[in-house]
């Protein structure tokens, strides 16, 4: 009899938690479909009673909702593009070609990871003005282009490709860029998909770099697009539903689809790190 | 050997390159440029950078606003972690629970949260703080609780900050916390019973035990985490009202891109860096007492 009381106890306890994470993000997508001032009512109401595109209209129409889109998955793709290359070549080139200082660089790398980001950022912000990329998109980039994180995810999966392969390809006479490219590549791939998705996610959502070093409008992504415009629509909480929605949806749906890798990853960078 | 060691170079050349320049060269700048009076007129020129010794710390030392911005990235770490974590466990238990069904569902919901864009949900839980409009003070007017200006009472603002940040966060030490719940041996559960052990035993002397390792290294990522407070503020509150919700980066973030005290700020990263390693530090040399006792 204990039993099915204790069942029932868990899973109300599940639901309940699942309802009050839910939520937020539900009432937004719900909100976000509203007339303009129809959520500024007492109750508040929980689903559109005539539901409306206009706010997405006067997100993309009038507040260029799709240039602030378009930047974020510019600036994402490229970050994720050349970090996964730079991060993949040097995470294998820790794990398994030897060379003079490997570990102790290594070493180095590993405890610059208790240094946060935003001691550098100062000096970074009067580097990147130097270069004249302030308030360019090779400004947002240049930081990310490589990270510690990355090295070292790829560096502990590599360290599982067997030495003997390598051998024997280096026996044939492949050099060792064609080694990369054709046996550790492919090797590679699962803890490359879940980097991928961890960089693109990661800077679709970062804020305070390209709040710092974006001074232009029409080159905001779309969290530094979001916090100036709330600021300016504090009222309008419809339009600013729809423009959380627009920002939030890419990144969840791409969570949804991957989230295997995403969790793996997770798992792989904090239980070693 | 040779041959190998130049194929290696040029293998981590491009990545070591990039965190050279962009990373250590920077955190070592920032360590002088706090020595100095970085302004404007420096950022234009150079030339016009003066050496200023310890002054940039000693004005931050006795700058009310500074210690005030410390004292509320303290209050947000001391109550938002705490809470944080143990929402965490308390999720990776009911997930990980024998009796629990649509297991997956719910991890996949109670994740979902973390991998959604800070300053989204922040402008959404804006509008769920809403004193008169919003869901929250709806709920509590449910159970007789009278409307809290959250966004505007010093005393709650950033008690509604917390709240959004355990909201966004539980979800990646529940993963954590998980994982480590399923690498606890089955037999050990197994013996404590069959020593007529009940639930809450299990729990202290089972479960916590096994967690304790997973519990220090997730209570130290989160706290680093936390000390780095700023999106939340400055989309929710602008650090008001009263400055009640002024976090040191924020600080930081005002001086330096505000005012353009580039040397000022630079003080302000190196003191916070400085006082999360000491934290870490200590919370590490805590939990290796507690391992051992």
């Amino acid at each position: 009899m204990k039993r099915p009381v204790a069942t029932v106890l868990v899973n109300t306890a599940l639901i309940a938690g699942a309802i009050a994470t839910a939520f937020p993000l539900l009432w937004m997508l719900s909100v976000s479909f509203m007339p303009s001032g129809a959520a500024s009512s007492f109750p508040p109401p929980l689903l559109p009673r005539a539901p409306t595109l206009d706010n997405y209209r006067q997100m993309f129409a009038d507040n260029a909702a799709g240039l602030y889109m378009l930047n974020s998955a510019l600036v994402a793709t490229a970050v994720t593009a050349i970090s996964l290359l730079f991060n993949t070549l040097a995470g294998y080139a820790f794990a398994k070609l030897r060379f003079k200082g490997r570990e102790q660089i290594f070493r180095a790398l590993l405890g610059a990871l208790v240094i946060p980001a935003q001691v550098a950022m100062i000096p970074l912000f009067a580097l990147v003005k130097q270069l004249g990329l302030v308030s360019t998109y090779g400004g947002v980039i240049v930081p990310g282009m490589a990270t510690v994180f990355g090295i070292f995810l790829v560096r502990q999966y590599a360290l599982s490709i067997p030495d003997e392969l390598l051998e024997a390809a280096r026996m044939d006479g492949a050099s060792e860029m064609r080694i990369f490219r054709s046996i550790v590549v492919p090797l590679l791939q699962p803890i490359l998909v879940t980097l991928a998705i961890l960089t693109f996610l990661a800077t679709w959502n970062d804020f305070m770099w390209p709040l710092i070093v974006l001074t232009q409008q029409k080159l905001y992504t779309l969290p530094v697009a979001l916090a100036s415009l709330s600021r300016e629509h504090v009222q309008d909480n419809e339009l600013m539903m729809a423009g959380a929605v627009i920002t939030v949806v890419p990144v969840l749906v791409l969570f949804l689809a991957m989230q295997r890798y995403y969790i793996a990853g997770i798992l792989a960078g904090s239980i070693k790190g | 050997m040779r041959r190998f060691d130049r194929a290696a170079w040029i293998f981590v050349a491009p990545a070591l390159i990039v965190l050279a320049v962009f990373f250590f060269l920077p955190v070592l700048a920032a360590l002088l440029i706090s020595l100095t009076d970085f302004d404007l007129y420096a950022l234009a020129d150079f030339s016009n950078l003066r050496f200023v010794g310890l002054k940039n710390y000693g004005q931050l030392l006795t700058e009310p606003l500074f210690w005030k911005s410390l004292w509320n990235t303290f209050y947000f770490v001391l109550l938002g972690v705490p809470l944080s974590i143990g929402t965490s466990l308390g999720a990776a238990l009911l997930v990980n629970s024998k009796l629990a069904r649509w297991r997956s569902l719910f991890r996949t919901v109670y994740f979902a949260p973390v991998v959604t864009t800070l300053v989204a949900v922040a402008v959404v839980w804006r509008y769920i703080f809403h004193t008169r409009y919003g869901f929250l003070n709806y709920t509590l007017g449910l159970v007789g609780i009278d409307p809290i200006d959250w966004m505007g009472d010093p005393h709650w603002a950033m008690p509604a900050i917390v709240i959004l940040a355990v909201w966004k966060n539980f979800g990646y030490n529940m993963i954590i916390l998980l994982a480590a719940l399923q690498n606890i041996p089955e037999d050990l559960y197994e013996a404590a019973r069959i020593d007529g052990a009940s639930s809450w035993q299990l729990f202290r002397h089972v479960t916590l035990p096994g967690l304790a390792p997973v519990l220090l290294l997730v209570s130290i990522l989160t706290m680093t985490g936390y000390f780095q407070l700023f999106a939340e503020p400055y989309v929710m509150t602008e650090g008001g009202p009263l400055q009640s919700t002024l976090s040191v980066l924020y600080f930081m973030f005002e001086e330096g891109f505000k005012w353009w005290s580039l040397g000022r700020a630079s003080a302000v990263a190196f003191l916070l860096f400085v006082l999360m390693f000491a934290v870490t530090v200590l919370q590490l040399r805590l939990g290796r007492r507690e391992g051992a006792a």
